[in-house]
């Protein structure tokens, strides 16, 4: 059920303001994908994009193509509601709904939506969530709290399990660690080793020993000063870009911070 | 305090000695309290002078006593801080005398006249003793009910339009116009009500749906208002999360937005209710006075409460005591309802509020 | 290459929640364009006739403005009256809530403050005329005894109390609370390293609060008298319980000739009133209508509303 991805010459605007300027990058299905990058250079503007989160805010569009599995995801008759239903999104800062209870979390995307389920139905898509999110043992007698009782760690996985539970073919992550201890860290980065079997994702970190563990291709972005648009610089198998990059600016962003 | 900064002393025993900067001890200024008031005692039982007057000298000589020693021992500055302090007090106590003498005075006047038949009989037929209430309250619950009910749609949308959708022109008129109407003097929105109901009834209508469309246009904006500010303080992430998750943007705002901020604008509606439910100009203007029970809003004048304590002081009947004791006790049913109403919604805001992030 | 402006040139297919929502709310804020240009239209349809009646159909005046002149003095007078009692009784209640009330207190108070502004007019007039106003008799005795060279305490005193400095007085209690509360956000929201640095220099806390509070607090201090002052102009029905009114212009504040006020006056009338005397009265509701505008206007004006998205994020 996974979807590739094809972008080509992707020009992303806020207002007049042209923040991320002729990415072309194709990503393959049932793949990871990380974007790393200097802080400001677009990877949240362009992720945002993938899945039409970024209109959302007023005066923001975009020029170029993106191709979902051949389809084209910016066509005037394609209903970005209906794309984010297929592209799941995970944030930087945990976000669980916080009038809702755990279990109502994991089924909000259903929920939110009216979509009727049977009380057997519901419960087997929060356990098998939670279970695929390596929540379930710790929340499993507390499923009726409310979300926002969890620690940041579990918030988080809250989060991911809300995204899986509707079933999306693609999963964007944002800095999904960033806010997070070593060991909730850890539990993610096993989570995303065994979700990548089943769905496209992409992930965008500052950490690079975290992009060198879960990803197979690395895209590096950068930009040439304040002000200016971000680029995508290059991207590559993940062994390749952190050992030998072709860019010297790729270099030198990895050994900057690895040396 | 150190009147010279320390740094421009020279040797190190020198500038501990100035740390310690003479002040006057913690109790000097309760003793000074403690002499007023025995002072004030004194001037009152023994010479004979009137509360007000002692209290008022008494307060006087606290102070000037107080800045006077203050000045003495710790100089200048810290003498005008002390009075400084001594005069904010004050202030805040001088705005607090009014609330407790005025509610005193509602309980002690009111208390007397409320009684099982104050509450369960109208004003038909009565010229002195007796008579009650009954009208007026039926009138203010229809009246209130009905401006709530227009008021709080209107305003509720108006709020989720102006946060969630507007940008552009219109919603700038529409910020400029509810600051506009937060301003409407309460009288003038019962003469709107007049000059709008007089173009279908005719000259001399008297309505209590005219009264709920006056309330309206004094309720709707403190509706729009409190929606707007409780809307703007849900975080964006969670709209964000909700839109991630392919939901429309209305059932966003239906089912994420809305409920994360419905304890606020609850608190907010209920203290819109208590603000118009004791108006008493439009309600003059457009309602009327009557003696009798009226439950039909569409059909002639409707008593309220505020113009029922209004109308017993103007015309107290005779003798007029009695009519005087009605509009305490009407005053002090509406005190107890406003101040419900208040507390209610302090209640709401504290108990139901999401608990958000730790 | 193709491009899509998602903004503007091109609608997304949207659900039809997504149709239907938006333009019910946004109905609903047209509602209220439409309110206020009712009130506006209606106010003036009905108050137009006052300005052309005949002279003999105006009580007591031979002209619209001579009848609303003496009215809107004793409105301006009134109002200044509360705003010289209550703009530094709530500057003083302010900084006490803000800056010397222990801080667990600080919220409580407040509220105490804010139930002031609950208190129904209606009651603040029962109040005024049956316990402040005898109460304040002597004081006018001795004010028209000892002072009665300056103007406004020529005499003689009224012996009722029911002077337009009660009303200005009782006025000025029940714009406190708004005084208070605008005041105190604003003091509130000193920056925090301005307050610490005054007192890093030595400063006592009175020293601190004239460095730094007032200062960036000024702004805050003329607009919420402003509003006080758009409040205390429109207040009916207290006035209209407390003042004895014999429509004069007169700066004596404590006999019992008194000018009257726009909405008091409105009050008092219009129960009775029929014909072109209708007709009168909403056009002095309209003149006050234009007086508070006016007022709040300028209040705005001078802070300048913050209109950014303040959503986290
Ligand atoms: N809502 C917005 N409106 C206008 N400009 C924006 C907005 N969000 C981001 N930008 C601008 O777009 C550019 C890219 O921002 P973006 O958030 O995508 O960077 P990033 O690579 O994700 O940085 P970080 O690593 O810090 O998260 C920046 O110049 C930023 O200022
Ligand atoms: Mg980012």
């Amino acid at each position: 059920m996974a979807k590739s991805i094809d972008v080509s010459d992707l020009d992303i605007y806020y207002g007049d303001f042209l923040a991320v300027e002729g990415v072309t990058i194709p990503i393959a299905a049932r793949s990871v994908t990380a974007f790393i990058g200097p802080s400001g250079c677009g990877k949240s503007t362009f992720l945002r994009s993938l899945n039409r989160m970024h209109e959302v805010i007023p005066g923001a569009r975009v020029e170029g193509k993106i191709l979902i599995d051949g389809a084209d995801l910016y066509d005037p008759d394609v209903d970005p509601v209906e794309v984010r239903r297929q592209i799941g999104m995970v944030f930087q800062r945990p976000n669980p709904f916080p009038t809702m209870s755990i279990a109502e979390n994991v089924l909000a995307g259903m929920r939110l939506n009216s979509r009727k389920l049977k009380k057997t139905e519901a419960s087997e898509i929060v356990e098998s969530s939670l279970r695929r999110a390596n929540l379930w043992n710790e929340v499993k007698d507390r499923l009726t709290k409310p979300g926002s009782s969890l620690s940041g760690g579990q918030q988080q996985r809250l989060c991911i399990a809300r995204a899986i539970a509707v079933q999306p073919q693609v999963l964007l992550m944002d800095e999904p660690c960033s806010a997070l201890d070593p060991i909730s860290t850890t539990a993610i980065e096993d989570l995303i080793h065994e979700l990548r079997e089943d769905y496209t994702i992409v992930i965008v970190t500052h950490n690079m020993q975290q992009a060198a563990r879960v990803s197979e291709t690395t895209a590096f972005f950068n930009l040439a000063g304040v002000g200016r648009p971000g680029h995508l610089i290059e991207y590559g198998p993940t062994t390749k870009i952190f050992t030998t990059p072709e860019n010297p600016a790729t270099e030198a962003y990895i050994s900057g911070r690895f040396g | 305090m150190a009147t010279q900064p320390p740094t421009s002393e020279p040797t190190t025993p020198k500038f501990t000695a100035r740390l310690h900067s003479p002040q006057l001890p913690r109790w000097v200024p309760w003793a000074l309290v403690a002499g007023a008031v025995a002072v004030g005692l004194a001037l009152h039982l023994m010479v004979g002078w009137g509360w007000a007057l002692t209290i008022v000298a008494c307060w006087l000589g606290y102070v000037v006593v107080l800045v006077a020693v203050s000045g003495r021992v710790e100089g200048r500055r810290k003498a005008k801080d002390r009075l400084a302090t001594s005069l904010v007090t004050t202030a805040f106590v001088l705005a607090l005398l009014p609330l407790g003498s005025l509610l005193w005075q509602v309980v002690s006047n009111g208390l007397p006249a409320i009684n099982s038949s104050f509450l369960n009989s109208s004003m038909r037929n009565v010229v002195g003793e007796g008579g009650g209430i009954f009208h007026a309250l039926w009138g203010t619950l229809i009246v209130t009910s009905l401006a709530a009910l227009m008021s709080i749609p209107i305003g509720l949308a108006t709020g989720i339009y102006l946060v969630e959708y507007g940008n552009g022109r219109m919603a700038r008129w529409i910020t400029f116009l509810v600051d506009v109407m937060t301003g409407i003097p309460s009288i003038v929105a019962g003469l709107f009500a007049y000059a709008l109901f007089v173009i279908f009834f005719g000259e001399g209508v008297r309505m209590g749906f005219g009264g709920a469309v006056a309330l309206s246009v004094l309720m709707i904006p403190l509706v729009v208002r409190s929606t707007e500010e409780m809307l703007k303080l849900v975080p964006n992430e969670l709209r964000e999360a909700s839109y991630a998750l392919g939901v429309p943007k209305w059932r966003t705002i239906v089912k994420v937005v809305l409920p994360t901020a419905i304890a606020g604008i609850i608190t907010g509606i209920t203290i819109a209710i208590a603000r118009v439910i004791g108006e008493t100009a439009p309600l003059l203007i457009i309602c009327g006075a009557t003696d009798s029970v009226n439950f039909n809003p569409f059909d002639g004048r409707m008593m309220t409460l505020p113009v029922y304590i209004y109308s017993q002081y103007k015309n107290p009947g005779f003798p007029p005591e009695f009519g005087i004791e009605r509009a305490w006790g009407a005053a002090l049913v509406l005190t107890v309802i406003v101040m419900a109403l208040n507390l209610v919604a302090r209640l709401i805001s504290y108990y139901f509020s999401p608990k958000t992030k730790a | 290459m193709t491009s899509h402006a998602v903004e503007g040139t091109h609608r997304p297919p949207r659900s039809v929640g997504d149709r239907v929502f938006p333009a019910l709310v946004t109905a609903a804020g047209a509602v209220i364009l439409v309110t206020l240009a009712g009130v506006a239209l209606f106010l003036t349809y009905e108050g137009l006739p006052a300005l052309t009646a005949k002279a003999a159909d105006i009580p007591g005046a031979d002209s619209f403005a001579a009848y609303v002149w003496p009215l809107l003095y004793g409105t301006l007078l009134a109002s200044v009256l509360a705003l010289l009692f209550a703009v530094p009784v709530s500057i003083g209640v302010a900084l006490f809530i803000s800056h010397f009330a222990p801080r667990r207190l600080a919220s409580s108070l407040g509220y105490l403050v804010d139930l002031l502004a609950a208190v129904p007019s209606i009651i603040y007039g029962l109040w005024g005329i049956f316990f402040l106003a005898p109460r304040l008799v002597p004081l006018y005795d001795w004010l028209a005894g000892h002072l009665s060279w300056i103007p406004f305490f020529a005499g003689p005193a009224s012996v009722t109390g029911r002077t337009i400095l009660t009303a200005g007085f009782v006025l000025g209690v029940m714009v406190l609370p708004i005084m208070t509360s605008i005041c105190r956000e604003i003091f509130l929201q000193t920056p925090r390293l301005h307050e610490e640095a005054a007192l890093a220099l030595g400063a006592t806390r009175w020293e601190m609060i004239r460095m730094t509070v007032f200062p960036y607090g000024r702004s805050g201090i003329v607009s919420g008298a402003m509003l006080a002052l758009g409040r205390a102009l429109g207040e009916t029905i207290a006035v209209a319980t407390i003042l004895s009114v014999s429509n004069v212009v007169s700066l004596n504040l404590i006999s019992s000739t008194n000018p009257g006020t726009i909405a008091a006056n409105i009050a008092l009338k219009f129960p009775e009133a029929s014909g072109i005397e209708v007709n009168i009265l909403i056009a002095t509701g309209l003149v006050l209508f234009i007086v508070t505008f006016l007022v709040n206007f300028l209040a705005r004006a001078i802070v300048g509303r913050r209109a950014e998205f303040s959503g986290a994020n």
